[in-house]
């Protein structure tokens, strides 16, 4: 176990972080559905910044990082509940979650 | 020096204000007064002026002292002030008699003519209104009051050609004259701005005394001409004088103008108001006199005009346009006289010519009426025996202005080609001096030409009017009687019923057309040696000269002078006017006159048609029209709507419309990146914050 752990370097972890990074990014661009998906990128990006803390942290050996991480955790846990609670609002109000149909903002 | 010879201030103020006051009566309260009292008031007004103008003369006559004072200060200015102020000269006091006694025949002439017009009191207002303003003019004693009068008497003659103003043609007609001579006008201003500049006074007497100071001057008003300063200040001038006085090419409105009232077309378009050109430049002769190229141009224009438009009076056939060409060319005669600096006989002519004239005009107006406003000769004919009266004054009007001896005209005119002869005599080398010559001398048989022409065509050959009336001739006898009576108190009413026998016009309107003959025949003859060459009467006994220190004529160019030496009295100057080629060109012309319209009517359509091309371009009147209208005011129109395209398009669509389209298009452009869609949105700010990044990279790290 160690072994495979210890093998792991911060490359590792910073290709893991800008793969999801990348994947969520996309998620957010190419989701032309739903507001709900558009939540769960950027859940997803904030975890990408969280292993980029984890990572740095690890290769430091500096455990604020890790603490960051709970923060983080933290603030997206509320900002996933406001999220929902929006999302809620919005369907009652619109009778839609559909990302192309919310563009009341339009020029 | 008795007190009856010092011309008083309330003489002159009497003069001036009186026809003022008849016309602010008539005028304002016309209506309820009614037309008796308007008639009345205004003729009063006028007849009092005349009386007191013919005792101003006649004390100047008897050696008073001219009258050169300011009255009353208009304005001030800086250090200039405008001040009312009369000069009363000779010169003027002849002028001041001729306007009034004039004005107040055409006041008596019109009230036969104008019976039953609904302005009657208007009408009234508006020539008494004439009559101030031309005294304004000729009395005053500097430019700017000249100038009052001068507009002064442009306005009323607008109001008056535009008289019935119902009358599309009267309304063009009296556009059209405002804005010739408003061109003049323009002339005339800058002439006067240029005394006021140069000279530093519009006073007349200072100014004269003072013109020496311009006499080197120069100025450039071209970049790399220099012009001397007296010639453009009488070119100037002249402007003013040939809009006023109708000289080619300003002349096109005088004969629009005779859509006016014919009593109108007599007092204003022939006798008075066209003459304030000639009189202002006979006033203004020390001015002249410095500018030999002025008077060259004067010479060429006032020769131009005499000839030139006289050939159109030929071929015109309604009857007042015919005096009117003719007034054009005696006009230009007067000019010519005044080119050759024989002002005396421009002013002698002008006073001549304003009593023929006159008669002719009132004589073609009683035609006129006596043929229920029928103005084309063609369907006249033969009038003589209805008309007697005005058929015997029409033939006096017409011997004194084809220059007939011992007729008034033969002494101004006659004067007037011997002026210019000798002035060619004395200039063999001048083309102008040349040219004059032969216009003047052409001129006499075109007058004659057309002036009998006009009377074979009005009171002689076949009755012609009945033509026009055939459809109705059944009923002719019955009705002749009963339509003479009434007729004679119902002029205007046009033909609207049945055929008129054509009839004498009633007293009021014989009246002027004897009181005028009388001055046509005799006062040529009672004046000539008087008032042009320094004699007495019957030219026995050398005297002052009548217009001396009025006019101002240098040694070398006083034309008159020569010609005195040889004058020997009225008579012999009469006797000698038989043998001169002048009196010969008119004999031809009458002889050609009657030839073509008495003896050998037939001729003239083969003369028709052979010279189909030159009588086209006669009527046209050399195009001047064309060249005005569709020239001047077609290209001023034509500027005009280029320049409202320009705004429509540039102005208005490119600069204004356009900029807000620019606004309009950019925002439509930038709005789309507000596409609303959460996505576009997050993806600008990665985007932003890749490029921030990168820009952070590059410079700060």
């Amino acid at each position: 176990m160690s072994n495979v752990f210890s093998a792991l370097t911060l490359g590792h972890f910073l290709t893991l972080g800008a793969v999801l990074f990348c994947i969520s990014v996309a998620g957010i661009f190419l989701n032309r559905k739903n507001v709900i998906m558009l939540l769960m990128s950027l859940e997803l990006l904030l975890l990408s910044v969280n292993i980029n803390f984890v990572g740095f942290s690890r290769s430091l050996g500096d455990p604020a990082g890790q603490v960051f991480v709970f923060f983080i955790l933290t603030v997206a846990a509320a900002e996933a509940a406001i999220g929902l609670a929006i999302l809620v609002t919005l369907f009652r109000n619109r009778r839609t979650i559909d990302v192309a149909d919310i563009d009341s903002l339009k020029g | 020096m008795s007190s009856a010879l010092i011309i008083s201030k309330t003489q002159l103020l009497l003069i001036v204000l009186l026809p003022l006051l008849g016309s602010l009566v008539a005028g304002l309260f016309g209506r309820k007064i009614g037309r008796q009292a308007s008639h009345s008031v205004t003729i009063l007004g006028v007849a009092a002026s005349c009386v007191v103008s013919a005792h101003v003369l006649w004390q100047l006559l008897q050696g008073a002292a001219p009258f050169n004072e300011n009255l009353y200060t208009w304005f001030q200015v800086g250090n200039y002030s405008a001040h009312v102020g009369f000069m009363v000269d000779k010169l003027t006091a002849m002028m001041m008699v001729v306007v009034t006694f004039v004005s107040l025949l055409v006041h008596v002439y019109t009230i036969g003519y104008m019976a039953e017009d609904d302005g009657y009191h208007r009408f009234f207002s508006y020539i008494s209104l004439f009559t101030f303003s031309m005294l304004m003019l000729v009395m005053s004693n500097n430019f700017l009051q000249l100038f009052f009068g001068w507009e002064a008497v442009g306005l009323v003659s607008y109001l008056l050609i535009g008289f019935w103003f119902k009358k599309p043609t009267a309304i063009f007609a009296n556009l059209k004259a405002f804005l010739v001579n408003r061109v003049g006008d323009f002339g005339f201003l800058l002439g006067i701005a240029g005394v006021l500049y140069w000279i530093g006074t519009l006073d007349y007497a200072t100014a004269f005394a003072n013109a020496g100071a311009m006499r080197d001057l120069t100025v450039t008003v071209l970049p790399g001409h220099e012009w001397s300063v007296p010639t453009v200040v009488c070119i100037c001038l002249f402007i003013g004088a040939m809009g006023k006085s109708a000289q080619v090419p300003l002349h096109v409105w005088l004969p629009d103008s005779m859509e006016g009232p014919t009593p109108i077309s007599a007092l204003i378009h022939a006798a008075t108001m066209v003459t304030a050109g000639i009189f202002m430049v006979a006033r203004m002769s020390p001015l002249f006199e410095m500018s030999t190229t002025a008077l060259n141009f004067i010479l060429v224009i006032g020769a131009t005009t005499a000839f030139w438009t006289g050939l159109i009076g030929m071929v015109q056939n309604d009857i007042k346009r015919v005096v009117a060409y003719s007034t054009l060319s005696q006009l230009g005669y007067m000019t010519v006289a005044l080119g050759v600096s024989a002002y005396s006989a421009a002013v002698f002519h002008l006073m001549t010519h304003a009593f023929f004239k006159a008669l002719l005009f009132l004589g073609a107006g009683s035609v006129i009426i006596g043929m229920h406003h029928e103005q084309d000769m063609r369907k006249m004919g033969g009038l003589r025996k209805y008309m007697p009266i005005t058929h015997l004054t029409m033939w006096i009007g017409t011997l004194a202005l084809v220059g007939t001896p011992f007729f008034a005209g033969f002494y101004s005119k006659d004067t007037i080609i011997e002026a210019v002869a000798h002035h060619a005599g004395e200039h063999p080398g001048s083309l102008i001096a040349q040219y004059a010559n032969f216009a003047v001398l052409l001129g006499a048989f075109v007058t004659s030409f057309y002036s009998f022409r006009l009377l074979y065509l009005t009171f002689f050959g076949e009755e012609r009017f009945r033509e026009a009336h055939a459809h109705d001739a059944h009923g002719h006898d019955a009705h002749a009687h009963d339509a003479h009576h009434a007729d004679a108190h119902h002029d205007d009413h046009g033909h609207g019923h049945g055929a008129h026998e054509p009839h004498e016009s009633p007293w009021v309107v014989t009246l002027p057309l004897v009181l005028l003959a009388i001055p046509s025949i005799a006062i040529g003859f009672l004046t000539v040696g008087p008032m042009l060459f320094g004699t007495d009467m019957m030219g026995h006994e050398k005297q002052l000269p009548f217009f001396l220190g009025a006019i101002d004529v240098l040694k070398e160019r006083d034309v008159m002078a020569a010609l005195a030496e040889e004058f020997h009295g009225p008579v012999a100057f009469a006797l000698h006017g038989f043998k001169a080629p002048a009196f010969y060109l008119a004999l031809m012309g009458f002889l050609l006159a009657t030839l073509l319209y008495m003896v050998m009517p037939e001729w003239r359509k083969g003369i028709t048609r052979t010279l189909a091309w030159p009588i086209k371009v006669l009527e046209r009147k050399y195009f001047m029209d064309d060249l005005w209208i569709g020239g001047f005011a077609g290209g001023g129109v034509k500027l005009g709507k280029l320049s409202r395209l320009f705004d429509g398009k540039v102005i208005d669509g490119l600069v204004v419309n356009g900029s807000a389209g620019l606004v309009g298009l950019t925002a439509g452009l930038v709005r789309k990146l507000q596409s609303g869609y959460l996505y576009h949105y997050a993806f600008a700010m990665i985007l932003g914050l890749v490029a921030l990044l990168a820009l952070a990279n590059h410079y700060w790290l």
